[in-house]
């Protein structure tokens, strides 16, 4: 059985605690860095990070694409959305198909 | 090119040409795998995008009733609250497969025994909590859903993009090269058979010419 792990500042993941995830809170992306690496390691299936430490540790986050679990996933902070989550996707379509085809407006 | 250098023999001919066939099947294979990956990549990213925007658009809601809750109730009220009667979550993780590419599937449960309801005393706590709460709980689902969509999605396109570039390898390097090989040493062997067929005239020539002579020589002798 996996567990489901979320990442970010105490304000923004604090409701997390109440829905059955595993709420570490971190006050920078080096600290989140580090978190992320503890927590891959042991069995989270997701883990949850907010944009705002997302943007500062993208090397770290890439390491996981290739696996299987656990999966990284980029959510917005109480800042509400910075569209970073969103560049991710981007990113993946232009990789795979050569040409950004999805957010052409 | 770099094949244009081997021994011009027959069973060299037959190894490369052995070589390019292999070469052209797994060309098609991976051809087809590769239009196939995308297709379906194409659809996961599609969803993927609309559930993104849908899980960013209600999260900004769930934060704002928090911090609406936070408002109202004194931060460690609200910690309390949240903290102290933990539920606990649990995921299980089975695989999928999408053209060999093993893509996880997540199912999200409660731990044994945890209720679906509300997990703190509703004494101190504001109404503004309960429906943040209440909120974020409805909102797992698609998070979870979101997850899955989005680590399909990265692998697939990281899979794309390897095959890919196998796909241009063997079009563009591995089958020019074995077909310019293949060329090179049946124009080898072409050219040494015509040089052996004028090698042989030449000496039937001379031994023609010779019987000739020896034939006249003896014609005169008996004169």
């Amino acid at each position: 059985m996996y567990k489901i792990g979320v990442i970010g500042d105490w304000d923004s993941v604090l409701g997390f605690i109440a829905v059955g995830f595993t709420v570490h809170a971190a006050k920078d992306a080096h600290q989140a860095a580090g978190l992320l690496k503890q927590m891959a390691g042991e069995n989270y299936a997701i883990i949850y990070i907010t944009e705002n430490l997302a943007v500062d540790m993208q090397e770290e986050i890439d390491r996981y694409k290739e696996k299987t679990v656990p999966a990284v996933i980029v959510i917005p902070g109480k800042e509400g959305s910075t569209g970073f989550g969103m560049m991710n996707l981007k990113k993946s379509v232009e990789r795979a198909v050569g040409a950004d085809i999805l957010f052409k407006e | 090119m770099a094949n244009t250098n081997v021994n011009p023999t027959r069973m060299e001919l037959k190894r490369l040409k052995g070589r390019l066939a292999t070469a052209r099947r797994g060309h098609k294979l991976l051809k087809d795998k590769r239009d196939e990956i995308m297709r379906q990549f194409l659809d996961i990213v599609r969803e993927n995008k609309e559930l993104r925007e849908k899980v960013e658009e209600s999260l900004a809601k769930v934060h704002n009733g928090f911090s609406v809750a936070a408002a109202v109730s004194s931060p460690t009220i609200l910690e309390q609250a949240l903290m102290v009667p933990r539920r606990e979550g649990e995921i299980s993780v089975s695989n999928r497969n999408i053209m060999s590419v093993n893509v996880p599937e997540f199912a999200f449960q409660l731990k044994d025994g945890a209720s679906a309801g509300l997990n703190y005393g509703y004494a101190f706590t504001s109404g503004e909590l309960d429906a943040a709460v209440e909120a974020l709980s409805d909102l797992l689902p698609t998070l979870v859903l979101l997850a899955q969509k989005e680590k399909t999605a990265q692998m697939l396109a990281e899979e794309i993009e390897k095959t890919r570039r196998r796909v241009n390898a063997l079009e563009y390097i591995m089958i020019p090269d074995l077909e310019e090989g293949i060329k090179s040493i049946s124009m080898k062997l072409d050219e040494n058979e015509r040089g052996n067929t004028t090698r042989l005239m030449k000496v039937k020539d001379l031994m023609l010419a010779k019987t000739l002579a020896n034939a006249r020589e003896s014609h005169m002798h008996e004169a």
